[in-house]
């Protein structure tokens, strides 16, 4: 269990805008995504909890160990924070075989001991027979494995991930999802991870810390946050929603209903508690809760007519993109017995409708 | 034609002594330079390179003010060593050191300020302590640059002229370097001799020059940034 409390101001340079990271989570064993833009401070949180950065106020709890205590100054060394860190670019040493970068890291221990966790390891991380090579002569694939196992190697109370999948293709990026599942089963230690990937988040994620400029904006499990996020920031971060500006133009509580105006065009939606008519909100709906049709003469209630303007291929399904930044997805077949058409209505389901 | 070898041998043992020494205390220094913040680093940066920029008449008359008999330091060599400093082929080793450790630095904190920052926060990160850094991924990482550097720095001790005769003098047979010797041969007219003294530390020279070069070149593989 890590719960960390980080303050760190950053001076207004003459070509830097001022920044400042002040934030709170903790994370449990299994995975934390620490998701952001760039620029948001996630590695940063990374580098502090590894002891690389020195917060200004806070204080860092590992286990039942204080790392960082801004009131009595404690900032314990990297060496001594038992903190497993995998670099994004790896930073295995170049002038070392794989074998040694391992050995680097138990070197405290007794021969035959290292001698055997190392073997444990190379064969864990299916390296045994490059162990001999240097980082130069390996493949990607094989230096990403060889920095988790060397992060791992000496049991570290949490590991820290900056990045991993960062310009890895999709089979690498597989591979390392399951390893790093793998690790999650045997190792059961937090394991925090840094991405601005949203896909990541979901496939690896049990819990998530949203940052956006230096400031948690939402925590909680991945799919609870793709659900419900907490404001339209955080809807615009994950990058999966139609976000559409919208006025509040009725609300009947009695019949469950309200209706919204979208530019030219009234939508009915559900009754949304605690708001007031008049509101301008953020209409959030995610593309493959839409659906659409030929343009058919007068669009029928909660039909939006659009114009295509053009089809994204996905692995499987067809993301229809039109006019007014709206993006629709489905199934291929369902698109193909539509032919070739230009004008659309889209339709908007009354239920499901969320505002932000 | 009858050449004393005595001048060549003196001048190969002065630069050998003086490029270790300036390597024990060179790295230190650019240790230190390289990854210590402290108030008045620029000074002694500063301080370090001044010997390079001086004359080395100029670098001579400072050394022999605070090496010589009457002073402090002057005083501490000789009752150790039970004789004085200035004028023994010591002091042209102390010549070599100051003509010569500059650049070991210079290049040596380039080397070190090159080093991969995440290479360090790995290595502390595995719980190595400064030392070990040090020894085993700094040093190891930049190990060519700073051979490098160090053959140069041979290649200039073996060539200084007017510091060692500043504080060593020219005392044939004792405290005659190679760079004085054939400065007396052409003063004293023996032109063969001069002659073949030139050539031979032109090669000598050329050698460790090439040396140097082929040190510089990248030894972890193509894809590796030069370090």
């Amino acid at each position: 269990m890590i719960q960390a409390r980080i303050r760190k101001q950053f001076a207004t340079g003459p070509e830097s805008a001022g920044f400042s990271l002040d934030l709170e989570f903790q994370a449990a064993a299994g995975f934390t995504v620490l998701f952001g833009p760039s620029g948001s401070g996630k590695t940063l949180t990374l580098d502090s909890i590894a002891g690389f950065v020195r917060p200004d106020q806070g204080r860092i709890l590992l286990d039942d160990q204080i790392l960082f205590d801004g009131a009595s100054g404690v900032h314990l060394a990297p060496r001594l924070r038992h903190c497993g860190y995998v670099f994004q670019n790896y930073a295995l040493f170049p002038h070392m075989t794989l074998r040694k970068n391992l050995e680097f890291a138990v070197e405290q221990l007794p021969r035959l001991e290292r001698h055997r966790k190392v073997n444990e390891m190379l064969e864990k991380f299916h390296l045994t027979e490059v162990s001999g090579r240097r980082p130069y002569e390996l493949s990607g694939g094989q230096k990403q494995r060889c920095s988790i196992a060397r992060a791992l190697i000496a049991a570290p109370r949490v590991l820290l991930l900056d990045e991993p999948s960062i310009g890895l293709d999709a089979p690498l990026r597989a591979e390392l999802y399951s390893a790093l599942r793998q690790v999650r089963e045997e190792f059961g230690i937090p394991m925090l991870l840094v991405t601005h990937d949203f896909d990541e988040c979901l496939q690896l994620g049990d819990e998530m810390v949203v940052l956006r400029e230096g400031r948690v904006v939402q925590c909680g499990p991945p799919r609870k946050i793709l659900e419900q996020p907490a404001n339209v920031g955080v809807a615009k971060l994950l990058g999966v929603f139609n976000l559409l500006p919208v006025e509040i133009r009725a609300l009947d509580p009695g019949r469950n209903v309200s209706r919204l105006r979208y530019q030219d065009f009234e939508l009915t939606g559900p009754y949304f508690p605690s708001r007031l008519i008049g509101d301008h909100v953020w209409l959030c709906i995610r593309p493959d809760a839409l659906s659409v049709a030929p343009r058919n003469g007068k669009p029928g209630m909660n039909q939006l007519p659009a114009s295509l303007l053009r089809t994204v291929d996905k692995p499987d399904r067809v993301r229809l993109e039109f006019a007014g930044d709206i993006a629709v997805e489905l199934d291929r077949s369902t698109l193909e017995q539509f032919g070739n058409v230009k004008e659309w209505v889209i339709e908007f389901p009354q239920i499901g409708l969320r505002i932000l | 034609m009858s050449i004393d070898w005595f001048p060549l041998w003196l001048s190969l043992r002065v630069a050998c002594i003086s490029t270790v020494l300036a390597l024990a205390i060179g790295l230190w220094l650019a240790w230190v330079l390289a990854n210590r913040q402290f108030r008045g680093k620029e000074a002694l940066d500063a301080f370090v390179t001044l010997p390079l920029v001086l004359p080395p008449t100029v670098l001579g008359y400072y050394l022999l003010v605070v090496l010589g008999r009457n002073s402090p330091i002057g005083h501490l060599y000789e009752w150790i060593f039970g004789g004085p400093l200035v004028f023994s082929w010591q002091a042209a080793v102390v010549a070599a050191l100051f003509h010569s450790a500059p650049l070991l630095v210079k290049s040596a904190r380039a080397a070190f300020e090159s080093v991969d920052h995440s290479y360090e926060r790995a290595a502390r990160n595995l719980g190595a302590s400064e030392a070990r850094l040090f020894w085993r991924v700094t040093l190891p990482l930049t190990r060519r640059s700073i051979l490098a550097a160090a053959a140069l720095a041979f290649a200039r001790s073996l060539g200084d002229f007017g510091v060692t005769l500043m504080i060593a003098g020219n005392i044939p047979g004792r405290t005659q370097t190679v760079a004085v010797a054939i400065y007396d041969a052409v003063e004293a007219d023996h032109g063969a001799v001069a002659r073949v003294l030139v050539l031979i530390v032109s090669a000598v020279s050329l050698v460790v020059l090439g040396l140097a070069n082929r040190l510089t070149t990248n030894p972890f593989g193509p894809r590796q940034t030069a370090l």
